[in-house]
């Protein structure tokens, strides 16, 4: 009799300091299906997979592979037993080969490394699951799609059945996705078993075959069979409430053009040209999206505007050039920015709240007082922001790295839009939050257009681009592709093919 | 078997646990220190007794504790204002030299003509003392800001730099019959002591404790004041916790560099002028017995709080100064050892809530 679940997860609780990760769950992946485990930010849907991969132990429960009981006590005691784990941010050597990657940490070969008999095992495994990528390239030659796939061979090659991918999608371009989609389709024909972990539902509906959704540790739906679900009762199960899936927008005139920008090349930190004569307009009460996959120039484009890189053309904001400047100037000519990193660019982690919404002002009156910070003055100022944002926190004396990451997104924003700002930058505003502070993020963008400033607005997602945009530009290669007005005419397969290259003029 | 279990913690830290913790830590660094003794063959609690007496035993043993404070304590805010923003200045040793060799040069040059009234020649030197460490922290400063040299190897290089600096004019210019030392000040370049009142009030006479200690305690209050209050401090304590967000926030980073490390140095050049001025009144060889060095600890054990910074102050003036009464004189070395040991352990306590776990079969609920 075979035993028709190649995993099963019962009654698993994990339990860390001061925090119940996973509250009796249950998971369990048949042979040959994709399972999908669904859940926001903090639900607890790595933490139960990372006991899976053999990084933490359950507090409680049991495991079963194959019927079999077992206990891991380290990564090796779940790759023995075929687990494999995709990770969200990929562990290869950059200057070594495909091949290399692969063979990296594997007993055999011992000494003498015939890399052409390697390279042509590599080559068989692409041709089993539908996986190409050239075995002799080095790593620092590949996309990020093509460097996902070698993550995937290097479990495959290691004899992995039960593959857990780890949000494979949100580093991809549209057809990178779809092209992922179809591997892993090839790759459950072919026996192996899959756990997508996601938040995105549409790419959910679309592949798997049943799911589990977790809630602050708890499953609120386990083994669901992906029939008669829809997406938004998928939210529902998700967040615990009906989700607005649309901000709305209201209509505006755009005003004076606020940025221009003519011409702009910039090298990223490695000295490699990042930004390639890149122009740009937008005007006050207008919201320019920026659309592309991470690591084509948005970065860059972000910090030049804000004094942060140096760059070779020109920048003017209201007229006032700024290209070259130090931050200091953008500032004061009213530009702020919201930063792609909250914890490393946005706050300061061991200051307190107060300290952190008084990095823009500071110098002003009435917190800054000639030589002085006047720290009863920037309390109120805190408290203040606290209560009008609604930003989460005991009080405004805490260290900024104690707040979740709306809330640290939500005190940044209140700092940005106290500046009174003519243009925002806002980098990656709702990366990795949670349902209910995206919709409070992007809620708060529009208030800033509908006061009038200018908005360059850079997002992966596709969707808050199409929900937020006046117009969307999208970038490829340090290059703008050209841009859309984001009105019924709107074309996302355009976008998807402008994102990857491909000029459509 | 019970087990030890280390949870981090994720609940703010009691206000009253760091205190405890120090102090435990410099208590359970007299014990081990005490056993230590024992097994040598020598009698703890007796050196304990006269460890006390040789330092708080009478108030004249009393103001020679506080005579080695005194450089300590401007040391140690020297270190603390670094250490604030994360620059590592370990050449506070250098930055005293050069402090105590330029106050000195008021006097030897001379700076000021004979006869300048005593309040202007101590401002004077002063001043000049405060300059010479300040210009000691601009060098590595100034490079680790725009070619972004590290700071700890320059510094601590030029701590050596500074010790023949000041050597070769002691022997080349400044020589009293060739030792090496200079001659003694003129009186209008001494600072001050309890004694100089011993004939209005007799208690005093032979009170070595001089106005340095007036200078310290000022800029401790300073210190704290610029940190905790100021706009600079505010500027400070961005740069020192996050680089990046103080850049994105407009901040001029490079000045600010050079600007600390010469605030830094004036506070160390500082102890080296009330060194030359208020304990040997003159210039000589050795004039720091590695005060700029026990500064880098002291400042830690203070957690880099400037007030925290007088009581450890005092803790190590007396270890120093009881170090020099008993034999062998190593024991003092090795007490310091011992607390500072015990002092960066106890952070574990401070980080972690340690738990006595007893093996039964765990229930969940």
């Amino acid at each position: 009799m075979t035993n028709p679940y190649a995993v099963e997860m019962i009654d698993i609780v994990i339990r860390f300091p001061g925090v119940l990760a996973n509250d009796h769950v249950n998971f369990t992946l048949k042979s040959g299906e994709i399972h999908a485990l669904l859940g926001e930010n903090g639900a607890g849907k790595s933490t139960l997979m990372n006991v899976l991969a053999g990084l933490y132990k359950q507090t409680s429960g049991t495991i079963k592979i194959n019927g079999q009981p077992v206990s891991f006590n380290s990564p090796k005691d779940s790759i023995a037993v075929g687990i494999g784990m995709v990770h969200q941010h990929f562990m290869l050597v950059p200057t070594q080969t495909v091949t290399e990657n692969i063979l990296l940490g594997l007993d055999t070969p011992r000494f003498i490394l015939n890399l052409k008999k390697y390279d042509q095992k590599v080559l068989e495994l692409q041709e089993q699951f539908g996986l190409r990528v050239p075995p002799t390239s080095k790593i620092w030659q590949l996309s990020v799609g093509e460097q996902q796939r070698v993550e995937i061979l290097k479990i495959l090659y290691r004899g992995a059945n039960i593959l857990i991918m780890d949000e494979p999608t949100a580093v991809l371009a549209p057809q990178e996705i779809d092209e992922l989609m179809m591997t892993m389709r090839s790759m459950t024909e072919r026996g192996k078993s899959i756990i997508f972990i996601s938040h995105k539902l549409h790419e959910v509906e679309q592949v798997a075959d049943r799911l589990t959704v977790l809630r602050k540790g708890v499953a609120t739906a386990e083994g669901r069979s992906m029939k008669g679900v829809d997406k938004a009762e998928l939210a529902r199960l998700m967040v615990g409430r009906d989700v607005i899936f649309s901000v709305s927008k209201s209509s505006s005139e755009p005003g004076d053009t606020v940025l221009q920008m003519d011409n702009v090349s910039a090298e990223n930190d490695k000295g490699i040209p990042a930004l390639k004569n890149f122009s740009l307009n937008i005007r006050a009460g207008e919201v320019m999206g920026i659309a592309g996959v991470s690591g084509n120039g948005q970065s860059e484009l972000a910090e030049v505007i804000t004094g942060l890189r140096k760059c070779r053309g020109n920048i003017k904001i209201n007229g006032q050039e700024l290209s070259n400047q130090p931050p200091i100037a953008a500032i004061k000519s009213g530009v702020a920015h919201i930063p792609e990193d909250r914890h490393h660019v946005g706050s300061a982690p061991n200051l307190s709240i107060t300290e952190n919404t008084i990095m823009k002002n500071y110098k002003q009156e009435p917190i800054g007082n000639g030589w002085t910070i006047n720290l009863p003055k920037a309390r109120i100022h805190a408290r203040g922001l606290k209560e009008q944002y609604d930003i989460l926190a005991p009080n405004v004396r805490i260290p900024a790295r104690k707040l979740s990451g709306g809330n640290l997104q939500k005190v940044i924003l209140a700092r940005e839009i106290t500046t009174q700002p003519s243009l925002m930058v806002a980098m990656q505003p709702t990366r990795g939050l949670d349902v209910g502070a995206i919709e409070a993020i992007q809620r708060l963008l529009l208030e800033q257009r509908a006061a009038g400033a200018a908005i360059l607005l850079i997002s992966e997602e596709l969707e808050e681009l199409l929900t937020l945009s006046d117009q969307i530009t999208v970038m490829f290669d340090g290059q703008s592709m050209g841009t859309l007005p984001n009105d019924d005419t709107i074309n996302i397969q355009q976008i998807g093919l402008m994102m990857t290259g491909t000029s459509t003029n | 078997m019970p087990t030890l279990i280390f949870e981090k913690r994720v609940d703010d830290i009691p206000k009253w646990l760091p205190f405890v913790t120090s102090m435990g830590s410099v208590i359970i660094a007299f014990v081990i220190s005490g056993f230590i003794l024992w097994l040598l063959g020598g009698q703890p609690l007796v050196v304990g007794q006269y460890f006390f007496e040789a330092s708080f035993g009478s108030w004249a043993v009393f103001s020679d504790t506080m005579v080695k404070a005194t450089p300590l304590i401007l040391v140690g805010l020297a270190c603390t204002v670094a250490f604030k923003m994360k620059l590592w200045n370990i050449g506070a040793e250098g930055q005293f030299y050069l402090g105590a060799f330029a106050a000195s040069l008021v006097v030897l040059v001379p700076l000021v003509p004979d006869g300048t009234p005593k309040p202007i020649v101590l401002l004077a030197m002063m001043l000049m003392g405060m300059l010479g460490g300040a210009v000691w922290g601009l060098i590595p400063g100034y490079l680790k800001a725009y070619f972004n040299i590290n700071e700890i190897i320059t510094t601590l290089m030029l701590n050596y730099v500074a010790i023949q600096w000041n050597n070769f004019w002691i022997f080349n210019s400044f020589s009293d019959a060739g030792f090496q030392m200079t001659p003694s000040f003129d009186k209008s370049a001494w600072l001050p002591r309890l004694a100089d009142y011993a004939r209005q009030y007799r208690f005093l006479s032979g009170m070595t404790l001089h106005l340095g200690v007036v200078i310290a305690l000022v800029a401790t209050v300073v210190v704290w004041w610029i940190l905790a209050r100021s706009r600079w401090g505010y500027e400070i304590k961005l740069i020192g916790d996050n680089p990046l967000a103080a850049r994105y926030a407009g901040l001029n980073i490079k000045q600010n560099v050079v600007l600390v490390m010469m605030f830094s140095g004036a506070l160390a050049g500082l102890a080296g002028m009330a060194e030359v001025s208020g304990v040997v009144h003159r210039l000589q060889e050795r004039i720091s017995p590695g005060y700029g060095f026990t500064g880098i600890i002291i400042a830690w054990l203070a957690k880099l709080n400037p007030f925290a910074v007088i009581p450890v102050s005092i803790l190590f003036g007396a270890l120093i100064l009881a170090g020099r009464e008993i034999q062998p004189s190593g024991l003092a070395n090795m007490l310091q050892g011992f607390i500072l040991f015990m002092v960066i352990s106890s952070d574990v306590l401070l980080r972690y809530k340690i738990k006595l776990v007893r093996p039964t079969v765990s229930h969940e609920v």
